[in-house]
Parts: structure tokens; sequence; C-alpha cells
């Protein structure tokens, strides 16, 4: 059964028709690619399943049962992580703080909570070691490469126990060995069962590692199919336009 | 492969001891021994008793301000308004008093103005989005202000029924000869640094000043974090208000003029960074003791008082160019 379903999924802001009428589904373990030009309603359509936003029209569905996301918390306790596009780190705080920010483990009792350090760097090291990335949770955010900021931002979506994860830009920005290391990020992830919607402009990302790819224009869906039935050359033409639909 | 990946992610980044040695509250504090051997070796007047007493309850106010202080600059803010914070809650305890209420309705009264002053401050900030430092740049003037309209910009000196008790709060020594604002600053700083380092809310506070946006993306509660900062800026401007009441034994419409420099100076000096996520509590302290012993050396070592402002510039930049340089390496 599929994990997420978007069933006539639309949004507006005002006259503008951001995303318009947007249907597909995602199966566990599965990579989608999705690709399209700026302002083609990728964002959008992200924000909504993210909890962001919520659809003008159109139904989300978990699962088989319909759910609605009211703000983004909402969307994390149904199981849908986000890896943001600046992957949102404080760069003053450790890696390990940059896990669990806003998930912080305390210990104590009662009322009287303080931050349990030592478990939040023993389970941190146990992520980094499972996504097999050299992060050291104890070291600065700021003094990390490309690679590691990346691994401790898909960290944070291995403390609970993550259905779907959603990734903006991932590769934007990092260097071609640090690429590399995000798309093993991204196979190790969907090795567990995890369903992966992949943004990116990069088309041999988007090629390497999906198994699907969805194309966005003007706010409509204007193709889905698997990686192994399509070509860089289509997604290029699906994404300007010279190939209206497939 | 010699090292596994298991080591390498147990492996700390520095010692402890180097952890020390970077950073700038060390080397003030190493500055303040320095200094304090100096002026025991070249003046007969520093070590003694009554002179160490004089500049330890000095520091108080200016350090119990900081470390509200140090907090709004963590979250990448600036609060101008303490010094007349200050002055407005000692007014507001000094007039209660006179008017022959009790110490504890004077105190509730001048802690909840405070509260409410830093409330405005915070909603006006976190929640209307306007520039922090024209907020309390507004309230610097409106809080003064409004201790001259309690008072009738007089000298309140009598405290009703109340006043000796009053006056023992804040001039007495009850612990070992220790001045009692001392004590006081002691207990807040040990607060102050113990919710910095091991609570949710101190986190929270660090990861602000780091990244707003960030911190908002990943469900921290940003603009209540916020507000809750500026009231306890505004509440360690009253408690020091309340303790100086004491110790002064009047309330003038002009005390704490001026004092916000003063307090943001001591905070940088201890390591807070003006540009936020930087900072503790104990940098608050450090920073607010190296000013007033500048300050007191100069009168010892017999230097005209007008290098005073010179001195404490110079360290100013001193502390900043500190982080400066170790920044550059870091860049290199």
């Amino acid at each position: 059964m599929a994990v997420l379903e978007l069933v006539n999924i639309s949004k507006h802001f005002g006259a503008i028709q951001a995303v318009n009428d947007v249907s597909f589904s995602l199966e566990p373990g599965e990579v989608v690619g999705l690709m399209g030009d700026n302002g083609a309603g990728k964002s959008t359509l992200v924000k909504m399943i993210a909890g962001n936003f919520r659809p003008s029209e159109g139904r989300l569905k978990m699962d088989g049962s319909e759910i609605v996301l009211h703000r983004p918390v909402e969307a994390r306790r149904h199981g849908i992580e986000i890896v943001h596009q600046d992957l949102a780190l404080c760069n003053n705080l450790t890696a390990a703080a940059n896990v669990f920010l806003g998930r912080e483990l305390r210990r104590g009792i009662g009322p009287f909570q303080v931050l349990d350090y030592a478990a939040m760097y023993r389970r941190a090291g146990e992520i980094f070691n499972e996504l097999k990335s050299e992060t050291r949770p104890r070291d600065l955010v700021k003094q990390m490469s490309g690679g590691q900021r990346q691994a401790v931002a898909i960290a944070r979506t291995r403390l609970s126990d993550a259905k779907i994860v959603l990734m903006d830009e991932p590769t934007a920005a990092i260097s071609v060995r640090q690429v590399a290391e995000v798309l093993n990020l991204i196979r190790l992830l969907r090795d567990q069962g995890i369903a992966i919607v992949l943004i990116s402009h990069r088309m041999p990302d988007v090629f390497t590692v999906a198994d699907r790819v969805i194309v966005m224009r003007r706010g409509q869906k204007v193709a889905d199919k698997k990686i192994a039935d399509s070509s860089p050359e289509e997604v290029t033409g699906l994404i300007t336009g010279a190939i209206e639909r497939v | 492969m010699a090292i596994t990946l298991d080591q390498t992610i147990a492996q700390k980044q520095q010692s402890w001891l180097s952890a020390k040695l970077g950073s700038q509250t060390f080397w003030v504090v190493i500055a303040i021994v320095l200094a304090c051997l100096f002026l025991s070796y070249a003046t007969d007047s520093f070590a003694t008793s009554k002179n160490l007493y004089n500049i330890t309850r000095n520091v108080t106010f200016v350090a119990i301000v900081a470390l509200g202080m140090t907090l709004v600059i963590i979250t990448g803010g600036i609060d101008l308004s303490v010094g007349s914070v200050l002055c407005l809650c000692s007014m507001i305890l000094a007039v209660v008093m006179h008017a022959g209420y009790s110490i504890e309705i004077g105190i509730a009264a001048a802690i909840g103005t405070a509260l409410v002053v830093g409330a405005f401050n915070g909603v006006l900030i976190a929640y209307l989005g306007f520039p922090p430092f024209v907020v309390t740049l507004g309230m610097l003037s409106i809080a003064r202000s409004l201790a001259m309209v309690a008072s009738n910009n007089t000298v309140v000196f009598e405290f009703g029924p109340d006043h000796d008790l009053l006056l023992a709060l804040g001039g007495g020594a009850w612990f070992f000869g220790i001045a009692n604002p001392v004590l006081y600053m002691i207990v807040l700083a040990l607060i102050t640094g113990f919710v910095l380092r091991w609570t949710r809310f101190g986190r929270h506070v660090y990861a602000i000043g780091g990244n707003e946006q960030a911190a908002r993306l990943t469900g921290v509660p940003v603009r209540p974090i916020k507000v809750a900062v500026y009231m306890i800026s505004a509440l360690s401007a009253g408690i020091a208000g309340i303790i100086q009441t004491g110790w002064l034994g009047a309330v003038t419409t002009n005390i704490g003029a001026g004092m916000e420099l003063q307090v943001i100076a001591a905070a940088v000096i201890g390591g807070a960074n003006l540009a936020g996520g930087i900072g503790t509590a104990f940098g608050a302290i450090v920073g607010a003791a190296l000013i007033e012993i500048i300050r007191n050396s100069l009168g010892l070592l017999g230097i005209n008082a007008f290098w005073q402002g010179t001195f404490i510039g110079g360290a100013i930049v001193m502390a900043v160019l500190f982080e400066r340089v170790r920044n550059f390496r870091q860049n290199d």
C-alpha cells in the first residue's frame, strides 16, 4: 500500500495557481525525484506535505487514511521529516545539539529536568555511525564540511521512526565528493524502507539514485515515470516545455 | 584501516585545556589576576579588606544586569533600556515603601514593574518584529520619564516602616563579611549559568542566536523565548535596582543613567558576541569585574580620573580584537 498518497491537490495564493490538480503516490522504500524549473510548484507541493501550507483543494492520505496537517509538528508526528534546503543548522552549536534541536533529551524527576548531554552525544554518534559519516557529535557545526553538515541535517530524520523524508535540494552547493556522500545517505535511508522525495535541479543525481521521476511545470504534473523508462533529455524537454506531456 | 569510524566519531575535537585556552573569558580572567597581583605589589591600599569589599560590592550592580543582558545578546538582540528600568524599579520600590507599605509589597511592585516593562519590549520585538535597538531605545526614554512622574523628580530617602530592613538588605554583610549584593550576584550568576548550560530553554536561547530561522523550522518556540529573555533582562535590572536602593539609602531619578553601556561593555568583554549565539554567565561577571578593577586601580595609582574611559574603552576593543584574531586564524 502507498505510504503517502496525494489526491487532486491544488494550491492557490489569491489569483496565482501554484499547484494545480496534482496526484501521485509514494511506496515505502521508493526514491522519487521531483523536478521542475523555478516556480514550477515543487516547493509549494513539498510545503503542503510538510505541513507548512494547507492545500486549497484535494486530500492527503497516509497508509490509506486521510490526514490534515496544520503545522510542521503534526507532519513530524505522522512520520514526515524534512531536510531543508539551507539545512536549518545553528553554526554555534555542536552536531549533537543540532540533531536534537527542538527535541532535546532530558533526565531528571518531574519538573526538574536537565539536558542529558551524555545520551544525546551517544545517540547522535550511533546515528552518524549508521549513516557511515565521519561526523563527531561534539564538534561545532561551524567547522564542518558540506557533507558533514548534510549528515547532521539528515541525522535529524533518524530520531523518530520516519516513514517519509523530503529533501529539498540536498546536493546544491557542495563538492562532487560530498554529493556522492549524500547520495549514499539517501540509499541508506531507502534500504530501511523509508520513502524519499528528492527535490533537485541536478539531473545526474536524480538519475543515479531515484526510482521514479515526477516533473512539474507551471503547477501541473507533466510526467511521472520510472527512471529506467526515461532519459535526461526527455526530462529536460519536459521541464522546459519542449515536450508537452508524457 | 587503522582508525575505524567508531573511533573517529567518539574522538573529542579538543581537550578541556585547549578549549579553555581558546576562550576569551579565560584570558580576561588572566588579565584580572595579573592586574590584582600588580596592584597588590605596587600599592599599599589595593589588597586591603576594605578596598576589596568595595570592589566586590561595586562590581555587583553592573554584573547582575550584565547577566540578563548576556541572555539578550546571545539571542542576537540588545537591551538599551536596562539603566532606565533600574531607575524606574528603584523609584517604584522607594515610592511604595515611602507611602507606608511593607518591604514585601515594595519589592513585589518593583519586580512586577520590571516584568511588565520586559514583556512590553519582548512582545514588540518578538511578535511585531520591531528592531530591538529601537524598542529598547524608546523604553530607555519612557522608563526614566515614568520614574520622574512617579517621584515628581524628587529624591526619596525615607522608606517607611521597613526602612532599616531595606538598608540592611542592600548594605549589610550577613555572611562571613561578604557584602550582601555580592551574595546575590553569586546566586544569580549560578542560576543563570545553570539555565544556559543545563536547560532546554538555555539551549534554545543559543539556537535562536545562532540561526533564528533554523530554530523556528526545527520547532523551537522562538517568539515566547524572546519575550522571556527581554523579561529576564528587565528583571535583572529590577533586582539590581532594589539592591542598589538598599545600599545607597536614597533614590534619585538619575541613578543608572548611562549604565546600559557599562553593562553591554561587561558582557562583551566577558565574551558575549553582539552578533548572537555566544556568551556565558561567568563571562558577564568577569567582564564587570575587569571594568571595576580598571576603575579602582586608576584611582589607587593616582592616575587622573579622566583617563578612565580610555582604559575601559581600550579593554573593550582588546577583548574583541582577541576574538577577531582567533577567527582569522580559523579562517586561514
